[in-house]
């Protein structure tokens, strides 16, 4: 086995991660006028804006702050929340977990949608199930995922009061109560990713359906059932592993909004709360860590796709 | 279809009578638009929502900012067609006024988006290996952020307003022009028209701009409509959160996230709000979807 591949991707990982810590970094950079100010508002003393710069350490050089800044997301210091002055690192520790759930459950949800109706579409294509398939995942991708939430509240909870509103319980408290807390957050990111990956995965189907070696084994004499799920599914399954990792920073764009409207404690909500009270430490933790999730995912994905397709080598 | 008229105009120029090759291409793109029925629905949508952002002020039934607390959470009727709110203003009149902001923060950060990216993508497409390598690896960067979370980071940073909403929403999308930019570029840099314009002495820049332009655009427009039914979302997700618009003015988010502590009394406001921003995002998918089927009649299904 060839580990040259694996190797390349970690390493182009770990450049995109070192690239996120820029970005995340500069955040803070360039607020017009003083951050310092700007956190304070505008009738605080001088000598509290100046004592703020110091503790932000806003005076030193831009490539000192940056790297005092980067050795201490190194050794997992994100600094102090400028709110309450607490450490920033246990409170994003904390919200990892929410949001993980909150994006598997949300990608089990899209792919059990996306899945069956893209098979049956491209097998059946001009069909009056792939004719409203279709219709369906046109219309699904306009949805705003705010409003697909609020009316999922509206009428589920507000109306029927068949699930909560909002909150969330741990998995390990109450299983149950979990489940019940998850549905809706769940559904309405899952149902906004179904609708694109529906597309790819009838286009993804279709494509390996028109191949040579699919007229081969019908040829043969194979029965449909396995010509479709040995020789079809198998090599479509290829663009569809691709096609979600592609997927997935669309995804999380799509759970820090669901968060926000379901009061999901994740670290999408957490950023949010943090831009409002112009807390930049605890923001730039908070982005930081969506980005590194969003990248690790991807890396997994990418793996994946590497022993599903023994013939990459190296990309 | 304004890009039709000038391409054809300037061709039949040049080639004196016979209509050039790029001529019949966007016609014949012209006619297949024409003939696709969902791009046709969109556009018709669009010119609704249009007119709606042009003449706003002039057609609204009741002036948009008007409180009439005799008339709150008034439930759809024939003189409030989508209801009133909170305060009692005539939930229709502030719909049509929000569809001005939507319009203006898609076309500006649509507009930040495609000549940056563009730009960037060009440059990495027809520039060296390094060059290349630097633009796109930093483009792969900005990738690895969730939009909306990119651009909630950059309204941290910039402050809220409409206007940091529009810059924010830009910069989100650079990457993906730049990535089709540079694939584009990367079809066609050495085809034999690009060599021969090099061979006779033209200048990077020169190639660039009326060599590689004109040929990487069929993919760029139809991004460029599909980034607006984008944009659009964002601005809605942005004032949702409180960052975008500003009080007193209606935008459709702001009117949903105002909303949302009186569904109980009239869920309606959690309706109409929405469905705007549903039906103009759809009209610009449905028209981009149909733009890509008219330029590239290949990648049809």
């Amino acid at each position: 086995m060839n580990y040259q591949y694996v190797l390349q991707r970690l390493f182009t990982a770990l450049i995109v991660v070192l690239g996120v810590t820029f970005v995340v970094f500069m955040i803070m950079q360039i607020v017009p006028g003083d951050p310092a100010r700007v956190v304070l508002g505008p009738y605080a003393s001088d000598e509290s804006v100046a004592g703020l710069r110091e503790r932000l350490g806003l005076n030193r050089p831009f490539f000192v702050q940056y790297a005092s800044w980067l050795g201490g997301v190194l050794q997992g210091d994100f600094g102090q929340s400028l709110l309450n002055g607490q450490e920033v690192a246990p409170q994003l520790w904390g919200r990892v977990g929410p949001s993980f759930e909150l994006a598997m459950v949300s990608l089990f949800v899209g792919l059990a949608i996306a899945f069956p109706v893209g098979m049956i579409s491209a097998l059946k294509p001009g069909s009056a199930i792939d004719v409203v398939a279709t219709l369906f995942s046109q219309i699904g991708v306009s949805v705003p995922t705010f409003w697909m939430g609020i009316l999922l509240v509206i009428v589920f909870a507000l109306n029927l009061g068949v699930l909560p509103p909002s909150g969330y319980t741990p998995i390990t408290e109450d299983p149950g109560d979990w489940l019940a807390h998850i549905v809706l957050p769940a559904f309405t990111a899952g149902f906004v990713s179904a609708s694109i990956q529906t597309r790819f995965i009838r286009s993804a189907m279709l494509d390996v359906l028109s191949a040579n070696y699919v007229q081969t084994a019908r040829a043969k004499g194979l029965a449909e059932r396995k010509v479709i799920v040995n020789h079809a599914l198998r090599n479509a399954l290829i663009n569809i592993v691709t096609i979600i990792g592609l997927q997935i920073t669309a995804l999380f764009s799509g759970i820090v909004i669901v968060e926000v409207v379901f009061s999901w404690p994740g670290l999408g909500r957490l950023a949010l709360n943090a831009v409002l009270e112009r807390d930049y430490p605890l923001l730039q933790g908070a982005v930081f860590f969506v980005a590194v999730m969003v990248t690790v995912v991807n890396l997994f994905i990418d793996l994946l796709y590497f022993f599903l397709d023994p013939r990459i080598e190296f990309a | 279809m304004a890009m039709e008229k000038p391409q054809s105009a300037r061709k039949r120029k040049q080639t004196n009578e016979s209509p050039g090759p790029a001529n019949t291409l966007w016609r014949d793109a012209g006619r297949r638009l024409l003939r696709h029925r969902l791009a046709m629905f969109g556009a018709l949508v669009l010119l609704i929502v249009l007119v709606m952002g042009i003449f706003g002020p002039a057609i609204t039934p009741y002036d948009p900012n008007g409180m009439d607390f005799a008339n709150r959470f008034a439930d759809p009727s024939f003189s409030h067609p989508m209801g009133t709110d909170d305060f009692g203003r005539d939930i229709f009149s502030r719909i049509i006024i929000g569809a001005r902001v939507s319009l203006q923060v898609g076309f500006v950060a649509v507009s930040v988006a495609t000549i940056i990216g563009t730009g960037l993508g060009l440059i990495a497409g027809y520039g060296s290996r390094l060059t290349d390598e630097v633009i796109m690896r930093a483009m792969d960067v900005l990738y690895a952020f969730p939009a909306i979370l990119l651009a909630i980071a950059i309204m941290a940073a910039l402050g809220k307003g409409i206007g940091n909403a529009m810059i924010a929403i830009g910069l989100v999308y650079i990457p993906i022009f730049a990535r089709i930019a540079r694939a584009a570029v990367l079809g066609i840099r050495n085809e034999e028209f690009i060599i021969a314009a090099k061979a006779m002495g033209a200048g990077d820049a020169r190639i660039l701009i009326s060599h590689v332009l004109p040929n990487v655009l069929s993919p760029i427009i139809v991004e460029i409509t599909l980034s607006l039914a984008f944009a659009i979302l964002a601005e809605a997700s942005l004032s949702f959160f409180g960052l975008g618009t500003q009080p007193p003015d209606p935008s459709w988010g702001r009117m949903l996230s105002e909303g949302r502590d009186f569904f109980r009394q009239s869920g309606w406001m959690g309706v109409f709000p929405g469905l705007a921003i549903f039906f103009t995002v759809m009209g610009f998918n449905f028209l981009g979807d149909g733009l890509r089927d008219a330029l590239d009649p290949k990648l049809r299904r």
